[in-house]
C-alpha cells in the first residue's frame, strides 16, 4: 500500500538527484575552465556553490524530520541516512570544483596544462566514477556501484604522478612557483572528488544491498588485485 | 446433544429505537454555528476551548484547558492514560454528559458557539461533531441501514436519497469496493478495519464539521491502521479531526498539530513537526522520546 507520505520519501530522492546532476556539471565546467583556459566557465562555476550547500541543508533537514515524524526502517531509512551521508559527500565535491575554478583563474596562461599533466586522464575517470556513482543510485545497481572505488587507485597514482611533476618544475622554473603550486592542489582536489565518488558508490551498495563495504576486505582484496597487476611504486 | 447458541449477530444490551416520526428529536434550539472565529494567523478555528475544567464528582479532570483548533486540520491528543486528552475530546461533542456526577466549567465555543450553553441541543450539537470510538461498533444489522441509521432518525427516508449518501459515505471512508456488493449484509460480518470504517462511514454519513477519533486504531491491524490514517489524511479534506491517539507514531504520521497533556494540563500545543522534533517543554520531549515515568 502507498502512503501519502511515501511521496515525501521521491521528494527527498529527487533532491538528491537533482544535487548529484548539479555536482556533476560544475565539476564538469570546472576541469573544462582549467584544461581549456575558459575564463568564463571558472567564473561560472563560482555561482553555482551556494545552490548545492543549499541542497545539502534541504536534504538533511528532509531526512531529519522524515525519521521522526514517519519512524522509517528497512530501506526507506537506509535512503534518508545514505541521503545526507551522500549529501554531505556531494557538498564537498561543490566545494573542490569551486576550489579548482579559483586556482584556475589565478593561473599563469601559458601554462600548457592539458598537455604536460596527467590532470586531463585523472579528470576523465573522476568525472566518470562520479556519473556512474549518481547513476548506479538512480538505477539501483550496487555491482555497478561496486565497482566504482576500484577506479580510484588510478587517480591516486595520477595526482602522485603530478606531484612529483610540480615538485620538480618548482625547483627548475622559479618563475611560475604559484601557478605550480596551485596546480598542485588542483590535482589534490580532482583527486578527492574521486574520493567522494568513491564514497557514494560505497553508500549506494549499503543503500541496496544492506552491506557495509567501507575499509571491508571486499574492496581490500579487489585494489590489492590491482596492484598485483601494476609496477611497484617508488 | 445441545446445539451451541448463536451468537451471531450479538445480543445489544441497549434497545435501538423503532424508526418513527416520535423518535426525531423535538429540539430546544437547534445548534446552528452562529459566527466565525479567527485565529491570530487568520485560519478559521473551528473548536475554541476556553478555561475549561472538568470534573468526575470531586476529582478535577481538566484543569483550565485552552487550545484552538483548526478547520481543516488534524489535531491529534496525546499523553499517558489518565492526562485527560479522551476526557477534553469527549467535551467536544459533551459525550461527558452522559457520565453521572460530571461537570464542566468554562467554555467550548464551536464556529462561534459556546456547546455549553444551557439551550443547546445535544443531539443537533451530535450531527455536527461525529464520534468514532476505540472499538468499532456497528448496530447489529445490514451495512445499509448502519449508515443510513442517523439519516432515517432524522426523517429523510427517500431511497433514492438514502442511496446516494450510502455511496458517498463508503467511498469517503474508502470502503466502497469492499463494500458494495454485500451492503445488506450485517455490518458484523465485515473484518476489525473494516467494521472501523464502515463506523466511520456511519459517522460522515450525517454530514458533520468536526470528527472526534477516539483511538480509532488501537484495536486494528498495521494494514488496518494504514487504511484508516491514509483515510484521515484525505478527510481532512472536509473535515475538522481531533484524535486521541496512544501511538506517537501515528500522531507524527496524520496530524498537523500535536497537543501533550499530563495529569489533566495541556502542556504543549503545537505543529506536530515541532513536537516531535524540538518540542519546547521537557516534559514533552521525554514523553515522545519514550524516557517518561
Amino acid at each position: 500500500m502507498k502512503r501519502f507520505f511515501h511521496s515525501e520519501l521521491e521528494q527527498f530522492r529527487s533532491n538528491l538527484l537533482l544535487m548529484g546532476e548539479r555536482c556533476i556539471e560544475i565539476v564538469r565546467l570546472s576541469t573544462r575552465a582549467l584544461l581549456e583556459g575558459n575564463v568564463d566557465f571558472a567564473k561560472a562555476v563560482l555561482t553555482k556553490d551556494d545552490a548545492i550547500d543549499e541542497l545539502e541543508v534541504m536534504i538533511d533537514a528532509e531526512a531529519i524530520r522524515y525519521i521522526s515524524m514517519r519512524a522509517p526502517v528497512a530501506k526507506d531509512l537506509r535512503l534518508l541516512t545514505v541521503g545526507m551521508k551522500a549529501a554531505h559527500d556531494l557538498e564537498r565535491v561543490g566545494d573542490e570544483a569551486t576550489s579548482i575554478a579559483r586556482r584556475t583563474l589565478k593561473l599563469d596562461a601559458a601554462l600548457p596544462v592539458k598537455d604536460f599533466l596527467g590532470i586531463p586522464a585523472m579528470t576523465q575517470i573522476t568525472l566518470e566514477m562520479l556519473r556512474d556513482s549518481i547513476d548506479s543510485f538512480i538505477e539501483g545497481e550496487a555491482d555497478k556501484a561496486l565497482a566504482i572505488p576500484l577506479r580510484d587507485k588510478e587517480v591516486d597514482r595520477l595526482n602522485k604522478q603530478n606531484y612529483e611533476t610540480l615538485a620538480r618544475l618548482i625547483t627548475q622554473d622559479t618563475a611560475r612557483i604559484n601557478s605550480y603550486l596551485d596546480l598542485m592542489f588542483i590535482s589534490k582536489s580532482i583527486e578527492r572528488v574521486a574520493d567522494h565518488a568513491s564514497n557514494i558508490s560505497e553508500e549506494v551498495v549499503y543503500l541496496y544491498k544492506a552491506e557495509d563495504i567501507r575499509h571491508s576486505s571486499l574492496v581490500k582484496e579487489a585494489k590489492a588485485q590491482l596492484r598485483e597487476g601494476e609496477e611497484p611504486e617508488e | 446433544m445441545m446445539s451451541q447458541k448463536n451468537n451471531f449477530p450479538p445480543t445489544l444490551n441497549f434497545e435501538i429505537p423503532a424508526m418513527s416520526e416520535q423518535t426525531i428529536p423535538t429540539a430546544r434550539t437547534i445548534y446552528r454555528p452562529t459566527a466565525t472565529v479567527q485565529g491570530p494567523g487568520g485560519d478559521k478555528v473551528s473548536i475554541e476551548v476556553r478555561d475549561l475544567n472538568f470534573y468526575y464528582g470531586e476529582k478535577q479532570a481538566l484543569h483550565g484547558i485552552n487550545i484552538s483548533i483548526l478547520e481543516h486540520e488534524v489535531t491529534a491528543f496525546i499523553g499517558p492514560s489518565g492526562c485527560g486528552k479522551s476526557t477534553l475530546l469527549r467535551c467536544m461533542n459533551r459525550m461527558n454528559d452522559l457520565i453521572d456526577g460530571t461537570r464542566a466549567e468554562g467554555q467550548i465555543l464551536i464556529e462561534g458557539q459556546n456547546i455549553y450553553d444551557k439551550d443547546v441541543d445535544v443531539i443537533e450539537l451530535r450531527k455536527h461533531v461525529g464520534m468514532v470510538f476505540q472499538k468499532s461498533n456497528p448496530f447489529p444489522m445490514s451495512i445499509y441501514d448502519n449508515i443510513t441509521y442517523g439519516l432515517k432518525i432524522q426523517g429523510r427516508k427517500k431511497k433514492r436519497e438514502l442511496d446516494e449518501v450510502v455511496e458517498k459515505s463508503l467511498r469517503g471512508a474508502a470502503l466502497w469496493d469492499e463494500a458494495k456488493d454485500r451492503l445488506h449484509e450485517s455490518g458484523l460480518s465485515l473484518s476489525g478495519g473494516q467494521q472501523q470504517r464502515l463506523c466511520i462511514a456511519r459517522a460522515i454519513a450525517v454530514e458533520p464539521d468536526i470528527l472526534l477519533m477516539d483511538e480509532p486504531c488501537s484495536a486494528l491491524d498495521p494494514i488496518a491502521t494504514a487504511r484508516v490514517e491514509e483515510l484521515i489524511h484525505e478527510l481532512k479534506k472536509t473535515f475538522t479531526i481531533v484524535i486521541v491517539t496512544h501511538n506517537m507514531q501515528q500522531a507524527a504520521r496524520v496530524s498537523d498539530k500535536t497537543a501533550f497533556f499530563y495529569l489533566g494540563n495541556l502542556i504543549e500545543f503545537n505543529q506536530t513537526e515541532q513536537i516531535f522534533l524540538n518540542p519546547s517543554d521537557a516534559q514533552t520531549e521525554a514523553y515522545v522520546s519514550g524516557r517518561f515515568g
